[in-house]
């Protein structure tokens, strides 16, 4: 900065000069422009690279997810006027890099819901796939760490973001994932699944792009800034210790009642025949009839 | 043994069995005492029919009601605790306590103090643990030991009032629970204190009200927690602890019931006395109730409050379920059809009403009414102090089985969701399952449980008029196989024939000769044919035990088949070696 005050302090000496004006706007555009270049050095390259990632997506595309989405990414109708793949036009790379990234693309067969698996693209191929999706149309990008990872915020940040995360997991998040993300039932089939352990970019992408039954949570509704709190408080919950022991599947009331009914009463019941079968009668009994 | 121990010898003795001892000190100083007490309050007179040598029968269906007992003696002792830090106070503070995730939350003090019980106070979180799992125990060991009391026919004269009272602890014990499920005002305990406030409102005219009067004006209000709080640890349990002792005089009142067996009749009780050795098997059964609840507590997550967080009527979360006594309704309003009435403006949710505010009452009302309903359809009046095999009574074996079973699959529909996303399934078709099964359910269990008896009857029956199989396959001189029976012990068969046959009541004398009606009239005559139908059905195909001839006959073919079996071992191949005889 000082050394721009000194250069503009220089040039003020010949501002009267009918090319001051020019020389500023050219020295302007000139730091502009060198600036650009010296902080974007990949500029041509990338953009050559990007094709390249476009092209390879395509191919991959074509070969994996054609067949269902269409080979322009259009979407496949059925005869009945349902889909077998939804159009990707507007979906953009996070979409994709949520769900191939965790595996649930691409599917294994049509069904109410589709699951997590295993992954069946590497990590540049994924990247490869979100290019060319992206470039069908709009929709949101992949995110940068520094918008997801909760391990960038300070120690004072990150107890601020949990408690803040936490507050909006529950308005937001728990109706359909439960209270510790263990998952809920939805209708006819479909699940709010685990999301405990889930990797960080994942949720965020999740929540970015709101995959099969879940709600979009856009930046305007959910900013980046609870985004990553939300990803805070569940990182949280990961870390912390089980206060009270066993959790029991972390299901809420349900599984505690079979606890009480298998162990409690099970158990005290057991308790009881042991007990009634201890009889100072019976011992006596053992001795009288040897006698 | 050594040379002090003959020091002391004179001093412990005090009879040589000739003559008679001369009391010690310490029974003279206890004799004192009592004598004390006696003279101000005449406890030797109040206690004169309760003697410390009452007999209790041992049988380990006996130590069901025991559990429920323990567990809530546990109940008022953690209790107790948790009402020295617990603030029942619905004013909004910060927390700044020390479970960091919800530092700088706004919260109410109750559930503030229910996170400074958990993380902040010594041994709080296992008493709070504690006190919820012995509530949990406390409502299933009543129930099983309601189920132990009317399938052994322990309801049966003189004991229907102490069933009345059982019931209305079950019921007691419920609203209990349900008072102190809300008391933390978490998420969850706020959730239920919202259905609450629709199943009020979902009474016709006066649900409104009800609920402001209850809340205090709109839910949630400020009063709500300060309320059920004096109820919880006020009212309720005292009236609870009211029950129970009624329970306990009545059961040694009545004296307690007993299994059939050589020596026991209906006119004694056989078994250990009171003191000492019914009481240190019920102290130390004590002891293990205590234990499992503190193994409970200490090792299993009950309501971690702190996961849910305050409540906010904004605010929800997936597998908000009530504690299991009151999944059953929970479970029968979620597959209820959304079923309304639109009249005058008003709606009448009977998709509501049906399930929380019509059948649990109705449920109660058919429990304490079966003894009723039984001795009105057997005509029976006696008193009864053995106990009935439940397979010697199998309608009423299998009413049990049909109320269980109607319990059950309603239970597990109010677990539907986690049972969806557990096993796989639509949440669709398990309601639409249930809503069936609900219906289908008890006939089905009613069935099989009736006919199951009636088989175990028979097999009864036929251990008694043949004997036990004895494994033993003789092949007669022409080639055919047959397992020996040999006659059963005579305990054995006491146990099995030590009860009274079956008496169908009939409607008899409701017109006399000469065609005059019995008074009551017509209704008195239809009531009278129901009756004797009812009566008939309850009855029909059971098996009754053997008379003393059958027996007898029984007997001599037995001594007749044994004598044969030993003859034909004694003139059969082994005999001449037979190992060797192809």
């Amino acid at each position: 900065m000082r050394l721009l005050n000194r250069s503009a302090g220089r040039l003020s000496r010949h501002r009267r000069g009918p090319l001051a004006g020019l020389a500023v706007l050219l020295l302007g555009l000139l730091m502009t422009g060198g600036l650009y270049a010296a902080f974007a050095p990949a500029q041509a390259d990338s953009t050559q690279s990007q094709e390249d990632l476009v092209k390879e997506g395509r191919e991959l595309f074509l070969v994996g997810c054609a067949f269902c989405h269409g080979q322009n990414g259009e979407g496949v109708l059925t005869q009945d006027g349902s889909q077998y793949g939804p159009a990707l036009t507007d979906v953009g790379a996070a979409a994709v890099d949520f769900q191939v990234g965790t595996g649930r693309m691409p599917m294994a067969q049509p069904g109410v819901q589709v699951p997590r698996k295993e992954v069946v693209y590497t990590d540049d191929e994924i990247d490869a796939l979100a290019a060319y999706v992206a470039s069908l149309g709009t929709g949101p990008s992949v995110p940068d760490a520094e918008l997801y990872d909760p391990d960038t915020l300070s120690e004072e940040e990150y107890d601020d973001y949990v408690t803040r995360g936490g507050q909006i997991f529950l308005a937001n998040c728990t109706a359909c994932h439960n209270f510790e993300g263990s998952g809920g039932a939805m209708p006819r089939g479909g699940f709010a699944p685990n999301i405990r352990g889930v990797d960080p970019k994942h949720i965020y992408e999740a929540m970015l792009t709101g995959p099969q039954s879940m709600d979009t949570f856009s930046d305007g509704n959910i900013p980046p800034d609870d985004k990553k709190a939300v990803i805070a408080y569940l990182d949280t919950l990961n870390e912390q210790p089980n206060y009270g022991g066993f959790t029991l599947g972390s299901l809420g009331p349900v599984s505690e009642g079979m606890i009480a009914w298998l162990i409690g009463i099970g158990g005290l019941v057991g308790f009881a025949i042991w007990g009634a079968a201890q009889t100072t009668r019976t011992t006596e009994k053992k001795d009288g009839a040897d006698a | 043994m050594s040379a002090d121990n003959g020091l002391t010898t004179g001093k412990v003795a005090t009879t040589n069995g000739t003559e008679p001892a001369s009391p010690t000190r310490s029974a003279k100083a206890a004799g004192a005492v009592a004598n004390w007490a006696d003279d101000r309050l005449g406890l030797a007179k109040a206690t004169k029919g309760m003697s410390l040598r009452k007999v209790f029968p041992d049988h380990w269906s006996f130590m069901l009601g025991e559990i429920a007992l323990w567990s809530f003696v546990v109940l008022l002792l953690t209790g107790v605790f948790l009402t020295l830090f617990f603030d029942p106070s619905m004013t909004e503070v910060q927390y700044q306590g020390s479970y960091d995730p919800l530092r700088g939350v706004h919260m109410s003090r109750a559930f503030a103090s229910a996170l400074e019980i958990s993380f902040d106070v010594r041994g709080g979180l296992l008493m709070r643990q504690m006190h919820h799992w012995a509530a949990m125990i406390f409502i299933g060991a009543m129930m099983i030991h309601l189920m132990r009391v009317f399938l052994t026919g322990a309801f049966r004269k003189p004991r229907e009032v102490n069933w009345i009272i059982g019931c209305l602890l079950l019921l007691l014990g419920t609203i209990e629970g349900f008072t102190g499920y809300s008391l933390p005002d978490d998420l969850l305990s706020g959730t239920g204190m919202r259905a609450a406030d629709g199943f009020m409102k979902a009474s016709p005219v006066v649900g409104t009200y009800m609920s402001f009067f209850l809340f205090g004006g709109e839910f949630p209000g400020d009063q709500v927690i300060p309320r059920l709080y004096s109820m919880h640890i006020l009212l309720i349990p005292g009236i609870l602890l009211a029950l129970i002792t009624a329970h306990l005089i009545l059961v040694v009142y009545h004296k307690h019931t007993q299994w059939p067996g050589p020596g026991k009749t209906e006119d004694n009780v056989v078994g250990p006395p009171l003191m000492p050795i019914y009481m240190a098997k019920a102290g130390g059964f004590f002891f293990i109730v205590f234990g499992m609840v503190a193994l409970l507590g200490g090792l299993f997550t009950l309501n971690p409050v702190w996961k849910f967080g305050p409540y906010d009527p904004s605010k929800v979360t997936a597998g908000s379920q009530p504690d299991w006594y009151m999944g059953w309704p929970d479970g029968l309003l979620r597959i209820i059809p959304a079923w309304e009435t639109h009249l005058w403006g008003h709606t009448v949710s009977w998709n509501i009403m049906l399930p929380i505010l019509i059948m649990p009452p109705l449920m109660l009302m058919v429990l304490i009414a079966l003894p009723f309903i039984e001795a009105w359809v057997t005509g029976d009046k006696r008193e009864h102090h053995l106990l009935q095999r439940p397979r010697n009574a199998p309608t009423r074996t299998a009413v049990m089985a049909a109320l269980v079973t109607f319990y059950g699959l309603a239970w597990a529909a109010g677990g539907n969701d986690i049972i969806a996303i557990k096993m796989h399934l639509s949440i669709n078709q398990i309601t639409y399952f249930m809503r069936a099964a609900v219906f289908i359910g008890p006939v089905i269990a009613f069935i099989i449980a009736r006919r199951w008896c009636i088989s175990l009857q028979r097999h009864d029956e036929g251990k008694l008029l043949h004997g036990y199989e004895t494994g033993v396959i003789v092949r007669s001189p022409d080639g055919g196989y047959a397992e020996k029976h040999l006659p059963i012990s005579e305990t054995s068969a006491y146990v099995l024939t030590a009860r009274d046959r079956d008496e169908v009541w009939t409607p008899n004398g409701t017109a006399d000769e000469a065609g005059v009606a019995a008074p009551g009239g017509k209704l008195a005559e239809v009531a009278g044919k129901v009756r004797g139908k009812l009566s008939e059905a309850m009855f029909a195909d059971n098996v009754q035990k053997p008379t003393a001839e059958e027996l007898h006959e029984g007997q001599h073919h037995a001594e007749h088949e044994l004598h044969e079996l030993e003859g034909q071992i004694a003139a059969g191949p082994n005999k001449h070696g037979s190992s060797n005889d192809h």
